[in-house]
Order: C-alpha cells, then sequence, then structure tokens
C-alpha cells in the first residue's frame, strides 16, 4: 500500500527526515513514534503529497506520490496536525464541500456524508458551524473529512493531541474501527495509544528510521534483560540478597524493605528467567512470599533505549 | 472544470459568509451613491459638458474607491489558509495548483463585479426619471464597463499575489495597495508631461488607468489597453502561482 525509498527532506542546511525507507501492507496500522521535531510530520505530509521531497521516492497505491501526485491524492485521506478546518462552515456543509472536492460523485455524496457523520458520531451537530464546535468534535470532523472519499490510506498527523482522556478514547475507538477498511498510518508521541492501536511500529529519531517492529517483538527486544521483582519475608535481607547473587540467572540484586517484608530487584541474565529457581529456594528457606513476578517491560523503555534517552 | 467550479463556490461562499463583506460593500455604495450624485449636482449646474456616464466613471470619486476596494477583495484569498493550515487540507485533495490559483483569483474578481452592478442601476434610474439618455450610445456603458471589468482583472491579480506572498492579512493588504497605488500614479505621469508626443508620455498612455476611462467612457474601445490588461494579468497570475507553490514547498 505505501513504499517508501530513500525519502530525505532538507530544509536549507537542516535535514529533517533522512533517507528513510519503509514499506506497509493492506489493512495494517503503522504507528510513527518520535519525539517533537524528529521528521514525523514533515514525512507525512510528503506522503500526502503537500511537500515534495528533496530526495527519494514514495508510492501510495501504486501511485507515485510524487509524479503522479493527482491520482495518489484521490487515495489518501490526510489529517494534518491540529486540523485545520473552515470555521465558517457548518459541519454537513463542510463534509460536502471536502467530499465533491476530492471526487465523490453527485449521486453518492449523501450516502458517503452520511455515513461519515454516523461513525464519527456528528450526527447530533450535523447543522453546528464548525467554528461553535469543541476540540473533540472538531477532531472527528478533521477525520470525517479525511475518510469521506474512501481513500485506502488515512494519514493521521496526532489525531489525539489535545483531547481530554474521554475524547481520547473516543478518537481511538473510531480509528480501530476503521482498520477494517483503510490502511492507517498514525503518527503520536503517547506510547500506550501505539500499543493499543498499531499491528506496528516505526520509531524515528532525528530524521532516521531507529527501529521498526511490531510493539511485542519491540519490547520482547529488550524483555531479555528485564528485571524479577520478589518480595518476602526474610530474616536478614542483606544475607537473603547475597544468597540469592549465587543462584543461575541472577546478576545483581537490589533490596529495598516494606517494614518486615523485603523488596528485591533481581536483574536477570540475559536469556534467562529465574523466578522458578527462586521460587524454589524461597520454598527451601520457608521464607513468606507477597510477590514473585515480572513486569512487561514498556514501549517507554524501548523508546528510551532507541533514542538514549530523548525526550518525548 | 468541475473541481474549479467547487473551489469557486468555496470562495465565494467564504467571501460573503464575512461581516467584513457587508461592511466594504455598505461604504462602497455609499461613495458611489455621492460620486453619482456629484456628477449629476455638476451637470445640472451647467458647469460639464459630458455624458451622466462620463461624469461618474471620471471622478475622484470615482478613483476613490476604486482603488481602495483591492486590498478588501483580495487580502485574504490566501493569506487566510497559509494562516489557519486548511492550506494543508487544501492541497492534499487532489486539485491542480493552478486550479485552487484561478478559483481563487475568480472568487476574487467574482466579489468585485458585485460592488460595481449595483452602478448599473444608477444609471437605470436616471434614464427612467427623467427620460434622458445618461450616454451617448451604448458604446459608452460597452467601453466604460469593459475597461472597468479589465482594470479589475488586473488589480485583483495583484492583489492575490500579494496575498500569496504571506500569512498576515494586513501584510497582504498594505503590499497590494502599495503596489496598486504606485501603477495608478505612474499612470498619472502622463499629466505632469506637458510635451505630447515624447517617448515617455506615450509609453505612461499604456498604464494610465484615467486616459483608458477617459476614452473607454467615451466609447472609444482602444486595442492597446485591452492587450495590456489582459496579458499583465496573465503575467501576475502566473507569478501568483508560482510564489504560492514557492512557499508551499519552503513551509
Amino acid at each position: 500500500m505505501v513504499k517508501v525509498e530513500k525519502l530525505t527532506k532538507k530544509f536549507g542546511a537542516n535535514t529533517a527526515v533522512d533517507s528513510i525507507d519503509f514499506e506497509v501492507q493492506k489493512g495494517e496500522i503503522v504507528g510513527f513514534l518520535g519525539p517533537n521535531g524528529a521528521g514525523k510530520s514533515t514525512t507525512m505530509k510528503m506522503l500526502a503529497g503537500f511537500l515534495p521531497p528533496t530526495s527519494g521516492t514514495a508510492e501510495v497505491a501504486g501511485y507515485d506520490v510524487f509524479t503522479d501526485s493527482l491520482r495518489a491524492r484521490e487515495h489518501i485521506g490526510y489529517m494534518p496536525e491540529n486540523v485545520p478546518l473552515y470555521t465558517d462552515m457548518r459541519v454537513s456543509e463542510f463534509l460536502r464541500y471536502r467530499a465533491s472536492l476530492k471526487g465523490v460523485p453527485g449521486r453518492r455524496l449523501r450516502e458517503r456524508i452520511s455515513d461519515v457523520l454516523e461513525l464519527c458520531g456528528l450526527e447530533d451537530v450535523e447543522k453546528k458551524m464548525i467554528s461553535r464546535l469543541s476540540k473533540g468534535y472538531r477532531q472527528r470532523v478533521g477525520l470525517a473529512d479525511a475518510m469521506v472519499h474512501e481513500p485506502d490510506l488515512l494519514i493521521l498527523d496526532e489525531p489525539t493531541i489535545g483531547l481530554d482522556p474521554n475524547q481520547i478514547r473516543l478518537v481511538r475507538d473510531l480509528i480501530r474501527n476503521l482498520r477494517r477498511h483503510h490502511t492507517i498510518l498514525i503518527s503520536t508521541h503517547i506510547l500506550p495509544e501505539v500499543e493499543m492501536l498499531c499491528s506496528r511500529v516505526i520509531i524515528i529519531n532525528k530524521g532516521r528510521i531507529e527501529a521498526l517492529d511490531t510493539p511485542q517483538n519491540l519490547r520482547a527486544r529488550l524483555g531479555q534483560e528485564g528485571h524479577v521483582l520478589f518480595d518476602a519475608r526474610v530474616p536478614d535481607a542483606r544475607v537473603a540478597a547475597a544468597e540469592l547473587r549465587k543462584l543461575e540467572g541472577v546478576q545483581t540484586v537490589s533490596i529495598r524493605n516494606d517494614g518486615p517484608w523485603s523488596i528485591f530487584k533481581i536483574q536477570c541474565t540475559p536469556g534467562h528467567d529465574p523466578r522458578e529457581t527462586i521460587y524454589q529456594f524461597a520454598v527451601e528457606k520457608s521464607w513468606p512470599v507477597r510477590e514473585l513476578s515480572r513486569p512487561p517491560v514498556s514501549l517507554e523503555q524501548v523508546f528510551a533505549e532507541v533514542t538514549n534517552g530523548e525526550e518525548l | 472544470m468541475g473541481r474549479f467550479f467547487i473551489l469557486f463556490r468555496r470562495e465565494v461562499a467564504s467571501t460573503f459568509h464575512q461581516p467584513i463583506a457587508y461592511v466594504v460593500l455598505f461604504f462602497f455604495l455609499v461613495i458611489t451613491g455621492f460620486n453619482f450624485h456629484a456628477g449629476i449636482t455638476m451637470l445640472n449646474n451647467g458647469r460639464g459638458t459630458t455624458t451622466v456616464v462620463e461624469a461618474f466613471f471620471n471622478t475622484m470619486y470615482f478613483w476613490f474607491p476604486f482603488l481602495l476596494v483591492f486590498p478588501f477583495t483580495t487580502m485574504r484569498v490566501f493569506a487566510e489558509e497559509s494562516k489557519m493550515g486548511t492550506i494543508e487540507t487544501l492541497m492534499t485533495a487532489p486539485v491542480r495548483d493552478s486550479q485552487v490559483v484561478l478559483a481563487k483569483y475568480a472568487g476574487a474578481l467574482f466579489f468585485y463585479l458585485v460592488l460595481w452592478a449595483p452602478s448599473l442601476l444608477y444609471f437605470v434610474t436616471f434614464q427612467t426619471i427623467t427620460g434622458m439618455n445618461a450616454a451617448g450610445a451604448a458604446g459608452s456603458y460597452i467601453g466604460a464597463y469593459s475597461i472597468l471589468i479589465m482594470m479589475g482583472m488586473l488589480y485583483t491579480s495583484i492583489g492575490c499575489l500579494a496575498s500569496a506572498l504571506t500569512d498576515n492579512q494586513i501584510v497582504a493588504a498594505m503590499i497590494s495597495f502599495a503596489s496598486i497605488l504606485t501603477l495608478f500614479f505612474l499612470g498619472l505621469l502622463s499629466f505632469i508631461m506637458p510635451a505630447t508626443g515624447s517617448i515617455l508620455r506615450e509609453v505612461t498612455y499604456y498604464f494610465s488607468p484615467i486616459e483608458h476611462m477617459v476614452d473607454f467612457s467615451r466609447g472609444i474601445v482602444d486595442s492597446r489597453p485591452v492587450v495590456f490588461y489582459i496579458s499583465s494579468t496573465l503575467l501576475v497570475l502566473f507569478a501568483t502561482l508560482h510564489v504560492f507553490q514557492y512557499r508551499r514547498w519552503k513551509s
């Protein structure tokens, strides 16, 4: 559906996007993840046909975005960051204008507009002026606009930014429902969003792709170096820690006290899961155990790792 | 052509969705109405030897609103969309840059024509009430209104170019006003140059709206101004298209 090769964008001496390559298959939801100024928006603008690249190529639905731009644009629904809309129009009037501009034939206008109004939950504000709408509704009008011409590819630049938690949930549900009909490219800097929505993640930093994989694989890559939490009541925490350190698969042990309980944070050697050994050891010593767990590595850690601790 | 018409309709709608359009229309009608009144009064007092149409189109009260109106009709066409960011959704729809530029230009020109259309009523009113002809011949109307439209075409294109240059409507208005005034006053040079037949005077005639209007409102249709207005309009529109593309690619 999307094929990007050596795509580069320079603004003067500043390289915003530096020779990136990736592909997106039909029906995927791919998340663009990166700190501010990483080149997410620039990449999306190029794919949407708004900005020409300095070099490289991009193809959407088989059409080159730059040499065959009009054809490609017919297959793309783009929602820019901050969702610019014509505030002097009413919602249905705006969608009608946008739909006809994007080539929806006259006889299908009514059907398409009522479809997207329903899908985006806009029926009750259909006749309202866009200037009167709340941010959440505007976001949904933007989404409705992006998909009113049934594009194969939806490009959504930060679709949940600036919304309250309820609105975020609504927009996410909406996006999740869209995956049946559209391929979706979504940019965000909210990690849980990526975990919830995306089938693949592209982590981009300083204009380069740092990682490209499924959220599970990305986590697994770091998960190998995860740690185990062991919470037990032991006679002497220091002695216990020294004993734990001798077990197989354990690298280092740190202790935190919680009343009579000691919480051990056990760093494992890569590729080992020492939980069973620890359990048997605790049974042997007849230590009462409150918790023995291996917390999942969050994407946040993956992100910090690949971008060298760059702030989100 | 379909997309052009959709864009054009949107331009016209957005113009008339704004209160400022009615404010401009109101003051414009007040001034042109006063101009008509002043022209008739002058002729009544026996101080003129022209027709009513000539008296209407060749006074200061005609040129004043004529020149002043272009910044208002054109300042928002591109500047507003760039500022609001709607240019992004507009230009990622399957439309050609040239369609957008032409539609915006046509929208602004349409507003200009709407502003001048009521002036036709003045002459109708005059003829109905007095039973006299407002012009010597039909050619006088054709000449006056065709040069009015052609001057409007050029000055509207200059306004559009100014609007494409910036995100700020006020800056756009100032640029277009300054350029239009400069062009207008260049044309005035021919009046302060006494020597008829000098080359400079010949040259300034080409872009002197005042001289053009004097001729055309008498019904003398000269092809030189026609060529001048149409070719320079095309040139400025071409420049507008390129500025529009260039600014987007740099953004």
